[in-house]
C-alpha cells in the first residue's frame, strides 16, 4: 500500500466553472421572463399593479360628487369614464378602489402558501398517522367550494378585514397543501434528508433548511396562483357585501353597486371588472411561465447532457 | 478516416464508419469520428465510462438518437444496409428484424400493462406479415426455451413486476433474438443483477448469438463482464474510438494509456490490493481540448498530446489505438502491487469495536434480517457482500438507527445502542457515520459544498462561523479536493467529487464508525479505485473501524480484512477476505466466487 494519502489528487479546478452560489428560483425566473408567455404575463400583471399603487397617489377624491349619476364622459364635470350609481367620478373610484383588494389579496396569498407549505412538508415527511390526519382534513375542506367556506367565516363573525384575509386564505390552503405534499414526497425521500437525520437533528430545521428550500420553484407557481385566485375571492366577496364598507371605493363593490345603471354607463362595471380579470390572466400567465420555464429546466439541452453523463452505472439496488 | 483492419478473418456483419452525433440545437459534437466493424455472430464489447458517448454510438446502431441529440455524419451498415439511410415503415421494419436493442433496466424495456405472452407474440406479429408457419404460441414457447425459462401458462400470463428482475432481462433477449435479426445490441443488460444472475444471461447472450449466427455489440463499463463476453472490445473516450483491438489483447496488452489505467483501476477477484484510479475527470462535450481529451489525466502526456488528435495507429493487425505514447506491450496490466491482505491501523490508534448479536430485522411485516452476528474489531473494515435483496442496506440502516424495526443486540464500544437514531446519545449519533449509495441524492443541492460539509457540525459542536469554515477546508484536503470547491454548488462537482464530499462530511465530526452503503457503486471504475483507496488510507491513519456494503465482492479484496456473506437476510459466511475468497466454505460462496466474472476468462475462453 502506498503511503501518501493522495493517489487521489487534487480535481483539476476546472475554472470554467465559476463558483458561483446557483439560485434555482432565481434562474427559473429569468428563464420566465425571457420568454412571450412570461413578458406578457408580467407586463399586464404589472400594469394592473401600477394602476393598483399608484391610483391612490391622484388627487381627486373617490368619494365626492361629480355629475349626475351615470352620466357618461361627454356630461361636463363627469370624468373620462362617466359616473357612478352616486354621481362619483367612475376614473377616480377606480384608481383609489384597488390598493386595498391587492393588500388584502396579498396577505390571503401569503396565509395560504405559508399555511399550505407547512401541512404539505409536515405530511410528506412524517408518514404514517400525521400523514393521514393532515392530508384527510385538507381534503375535506377541499370538499367545501371555496367561497361558501369563505362565506362561512364571514357570516359567524361579520365582515372583518383580518378575518377576510383567513377565511380567503385557509380556504385556498388545501390546494397548495396537495401541491407541496405531492413536490415533498420526493424531497423527504433523498439521501440528503435522511442523512440529516442520522445526525439526530430536529424536525423542524430538517423542513425549514433541507427540505423547503428545495421547493421554491412549485412555492413560487403556487404564489402567482393563489394571487390570482384570492384577487378573485375578494372581489367577490365584496360584491357579496363582505368587503370594504359603502363609501370607500372598491373594484369588488363597484361592480356591485353600478350594475343596475349598466346599461347608461357601462363603464362602472366594465373598468373594475377589466382590470379584476387582466389581473387575475396577468398573474396566471406569468405563474404558467414559471412552471414551463421550471420544466425546461429539466428537460432542456444542459439537462440531456447531465442525464447522458450520470444515467450509467445505477448500481444494484 | 482511417481504416480498420479486422481482427479475425471472418465476414463483417456490421460496418460503422465516421460516425457523428451532435447536441441538436448548439451542435456540440458528442460522438465524433467513430469507425468500428463487427464480424458475424461476434460479439463486441464496447466499453467507457459515463458521459463517454458509449450508449449514443449504441443507440446510433439502431438510427435512434436520444432527445436533444441528432446524428449527422457516417454510415451504419449491417449486411448491406445502410441503416442511417433508413426513415419511416423501412427503419420501423429495421428495427426488430435487422437490428434490436436489450435496454439496460429490463423493467423498462417492457409495458408494465400488458401481460408477458402477449408482449413476446408481439414483434413477431408485427414483422412477419402472415408469413408464419407455426402458431405464435409454438414460437413463443421455443423462445422461452432459448432464454431457459418454462413456456408455463403462468409465466405468459404474469406482468413484468411479477418476475425477477434477472427474469425479466431473459425476456428482454428473447424478445430481442425473436426476429432472428442479423445485429443485437445490448446496453449495460447485467447492471443491477446479481452475479449469478449475470452469469446465465452472459451465457444465453452468448449461446444466442453463435446458433443463430447473430452479431452482437455489448455495452458496458463493466470490464470483466466485457473481458467474458466479448470477442473484440473497443474503448471510447469522450466521444471517440480510442481503441479497439480483440479481447484478449485490450486485456493483456492495452495500448492506450487510458485503457491501461481503466484496467488498473478495475477491481477483480483475482488481484487483492491496492487498485490505481485516475484522477481527474473526462471533459464534456462542448469542453474537449484540442489535442488528446485524455491528456489532462495522462501521466504520459506531452506537448504534441494537448495540441492535435491522435489519429488512429494500427500497433498490431487488427489493434488500433489513437494515442502517442502507447504503452509497451511488456507492461502488464498485473504489476499492480498484490500484497495480500488490506493491513490493520497501528493498535494504539484504533477506534471502537462493533459488536452485533441476533439481529434480526423487518420491512412492514416481512423479514428481512435473520439472526444476524457479527463483530467489527476495533480499528478494521467487514466486507459485508450479498446480491440485491439480501438484506445488507437493511443492516446498515439498522446499525445507522434510519431503520427502527429491528430487535437484537448492537454495541458500540460496549455501549448498546438504541434502534432509533432520535433516541440515541449525541455522542453515539457523532461517532457512527453514514455514506450513502448515490452522492447526486445525498448531498443537499441548494446549500454549497462547504455548507452541506459543515452542517453536521452544527449540531455537534458550537463552533464560530470561522472556526467552522477552518474545520471544513481542513476536511476537504483530506479527501485531496481543494478548499476552492467549498463554494461551489454540488451540481458542478463531478460523482467521484461528490462522493468525497460526502465523504468529507462524515469525517468531519471525527467519527469512529464508519458505515458504506455501496458508496461506489454510482462511480465509474477510474473514480471508484481513487475513492476506495482514499478511504482505505483513512481508515489505516485514524484506525477507523468500518462496515463497508457492497454487491461487488471484487471491491472487498482491496478494503476489508474480513468479509461477511449475506444471503436472505441471513449470515452465510463470515472470515478473513484471504481466506473466505480463496478458500469459500459454504456452498453459496463458492458459487458466487465461481460466477464472478474476471479478466482472465477473456484469455482462456478465447
Amino acid at each position: 500500500m502506498s503511503n501518501k494519502v493522495s493517489t487521489a489528487t487534487k480535481a483539476p479546478a476546472s475554472a470554467k466553472v465559476p463558483s458561483r452560489k446557483s439560485n434555482a428560483a432565481l434562474r427559473v425566473l429569468r428563464a420566465a421572463l425571457r420568454t412571450w408567455r412570461g413578458r406578457i404575463g408580467a407586463g399586464i400583471a404589472l400594469f394592473v399593479l401600477a394602476i393598483v399603487f399608484l391610483g391612490p397617489l391622484s388627487p381627486a377624491s373617490p368619494t365626492d360628487f361629480a355629475a349626475a349619476p351615470f352620466s357618461d364622459s361627454s356630461v361636463e364635470g363627469a370624468g373620462l369614464l362617466g359616473t357612478d350609481v352616486l354621481g362619483r367620478g367612475v376614473l377616480d373610484r377606480v384608481l383609489h378602489g384597488g390598493l386595498n383588494l391587492m393588500l388584502l389579496a396579498f396577505a390571503a396569498t401569503v396565509v395560504a402558501v405559508g399555511s399550505g407549505a407547512i401541512i404539505g412538508v409536515i405530511a410528506a415527511y412524517r408518514r404514517g398517522f400525521v400523514e393521514n390526519l393532515l392530508m384527510r382534513g385538507v381534503d375535506m375542506v377541499l370538499a367545501i367550494p371555496q367561497l361558501v367556506f369563505a362565506l362561512l367565516l364571514l357570516s359567524l363573525v361579520g365582515p372583518q378585514w383580518w378575518l377576510l384575509i383567513l377565511a380567503v386564505g385557509l380556504s385556498q390552503a388545501p390546494q397548495t397543501a396537495r401541491v407541496v405534499y405531492g413536490a415533498a414526497q420526493s424531497v423527504t425521500e433523498k439521501d440528503f434528508v435522511k442523512a440529516v437525520a442520522v445526525w439526530g437533528v430536529p424536525t423542524r430545521l430538517i423542513l425549514a433548511r433541507h427540505v423547503l428550500p428545495n421547493l421554491t420553484t412549485p412555492l413560487m407557481v403556487e404564489l402567482g396562483l393563489r394571487l390570482s385566485y384570492s384577487i378573485v375571492l375578494i372581489a367577490g366577496l365584496s360584491f357579496l357585501g363582505f368587503g370594504a364598507p359603502p363609501p370607500s371605493p372598491d373594484w369588488g363593490v363597484m361592480v356591485n353597486e353600478n350594475r343596475i345603471g349598466l346599461a347608461s354607463n357601462a363603464w362602472g362595471v366594465l373598468a373594475p371588472a377589466l382590470l379584476l380579470a387582466l389581473l387575475a390572466v396577468g398573474t396566471n400567465t406569468f405563474a404558467d411561465a414559471i412552471a414551463r420555464a421550471n420544466l425546461g429546466e429539466n428537460r432542456g439541452e444542459e439537462a440531456v447532457l447531465n442525464a447522458s453523463i450520470s444515467a450509467t452505472s445505477k448500481g444494484s439496488k | 478516416m482511417t481504416e480498420i483492419s479486422q481482427p479475425a478473418p471472418v465476414q463483417t456483419r456490421l460496418r460503422v464508419e465516421g460516425l457523428g452525433v451532435v447536441l441538436g440545437r448548439s451542435n456540440i459534437p458528442v460522438v465524433q469520428d467513430v469507425s468500428f466493424s463487427v464480424g458475424a455472430a461476434q460479439v463486441m464489447g464496447l466499453v467507457g465510462e459515463s458521459g463517454s458517448g458509449k450508449s449514443t454510438v449504441a443507440l446510433s446502431l439502431l438510427n435512434y438518437a436520444r432527445r436533444g441529440l441528432k446524428i449527422t455524419d457516417g454510415s451504419v451498415f449491417i449486411d448491406r444496409t445502410n441503416v442511417l439511410d433508413l426513415s419511416g415503415t423501412a427503419l420501423r421494419k429495421a428495427r426488430g428484424t435487422l437490428v434490436s436493442y436489450v435496454p439496460q433496466d429490463p423493467t423498462s424495456g417492457l409495458n408494465p400493462a400488458l401481460t408477458l405472452g402477449y408482449q413476446l407474440g408481439e414483434a413477431m406479429r408485427i414483422h412477419d406479415e402472415g408469413q408464419a408457419t407455426e402458431p405464435i404460441d409454438e414460437r413463443v414457447a421455443a423462445l422461452l426455451e432459448e432464454v431457459r425459462l418454462p413456456a408455463t401458462r403462468e409465466l405468459l400470463n404474469s406482468y413484468p413486476h411479477q418476475v425477477s428482475g434477472g427474469q425479466a432481462q431473459r425476456l428482454a433477449i428473447a424478445m430481442a433474438f425473436a426476429c432472428r435479426p442479423r445485429l443485437v445490441v445490448l446496453d449495460e443488460p447485467t447492471t443491477g443483477l446479481d452475479v449469478t444472475t449475470q452469469r446465465h444471461i452472459l451465457e444465453t447472450i452468448r449461446r444466442l448469438s453463435t446458433s443463430h449466427d447473430v452479431s452482437a455489440v455489448y455495452v458496458s463499463h463493466d470490464l470483466p463482464v466485457v473481458a467474458e463476453i466479448a470477442d473484440n472490445v473497443a474503448v471510447m473516450y469522450a466521444g471517440r474510438l480510442v481503441e479497439h483491438a480483440s479481447a484478449p489483447a485490450i486485456f493483456n496488452t492495452p495500448r492506450h494509456q487510458y485503457t491501461a489505467g481503466l484496467l488498473k483501476a478495475a477491481p477483480t477477484p483475482e488481484r487483492a490490493g491496492a487498485l490505481v484510479g485516475i484522477p481527474g475527470r473526462p471533459p464534456r462535450p462542448g469542453q474537449w481540448p484540442k489535442g488528446c481529451a485524455f491528456a489532462d489525466r495522462c501521466a504520459a502526456a506531452t506537448t504534441i498530446c494537448r495540441e492535435t488528435i491522435p489519429v488512429l495507429a494500427t500497433a498490431d493487425p487488427g489493434h488500433v489505438h489513437r494515442c502517442y505514447h502507447p504503452v509497451q506491450p511488456t507492461a502488464t496490466t498485473q504489476e499492480v502491487p498484490t500484497s495480500g491482505t488490506v493491513p490493520l491501523p497501528p493498535p494504539s490508534a484504533r477506534k471502537g469495536a462493533l459488536e452485533v448479536g441476533g439481529l434480526s430485522a423487518w420491512y412492514g411485516s416481512k423479514p428481512t434480517l435473520h439472526d444476524v452476528r457479527f463483530t467489527v474489531e476495533a480499528g478494521s473494515c467487514l466486507g459485508v457482500v450479498g446480491e440485491s435483496g439480501s438484506g445488507k442496506t437493511t443492516l446498515a440502516r439498522c446499525l445507522a438507527g434510519l431503520h427502527s424495526a429491528w430487535e437484537g443486540l448492537v454495541s458500540f464500544d460496549g455501549q448498546l445502542l438504541d434502534p432509533q437514531v432520535r433516541r440515541r446519545r449525541a455522542q453515539e449519533r457523532r461517532r457512527i457515520q453514514y455514506i450513502f449509495q448515490n452522492p447526486h441524492a445525498s448531498l443537499n443541492p441548494r446549500l454549497s459544498v462547504g455548507e452541506n460539509v459543515e452542517e453536521p457540525l452544527r449540531f455537534f459542536e458550537r463552533l464560530s462561523y470561522a472556526d467552522r469554515r477552518k474545520k471544513v477546508l481542513e476536511t476537504l484536503e483530506i479527501v485531496a479536493l481543494g478548499g476552492d470547491l467549498a463554494d461551489r454548488m454540488p451540481e458542478q462537482l463531478s460523482g467521484g467529487e461528490r462522493q468525497r464530499v460526502a465523504v468529507a462530511r462524515a469525517l468531519i465530526v471525527d467519527p469512529e464508525l464508519l458505515i458504506c452503503d455501496e458508496i461506489t457503486s454510482a462511480l465509474d471504475v477510474s473514480v471508484q479505485a481513487l475513492v476506495i483507496e482514499q478511504l482505505r488510507e483513512l481508515q489505516y491513519q485514524r484506525g477507523l473501524s468500518m462496515v463497508f456494503i457492497t454487491h461487488n465482492v471484487a471491491v472487498v479484496r482491496s478494503i476489508a480484512q474480513d468479509i461477511m456473506v449475506l444471503k436472505r437476510g441471513q449470515v452465510v459466511e463470515t472470515g478473513p477476505v484471504e481466506q473466505v475468497l480463496t478458500e469459500p466454505q459454504d456452498a453459496y460462496t463458492r458459487q458466487l466466487m465461481h460466477d464472478l466474472p474476471r479478466f482472465s476468462d477473456s484469455v482462456v475462453a478465447k
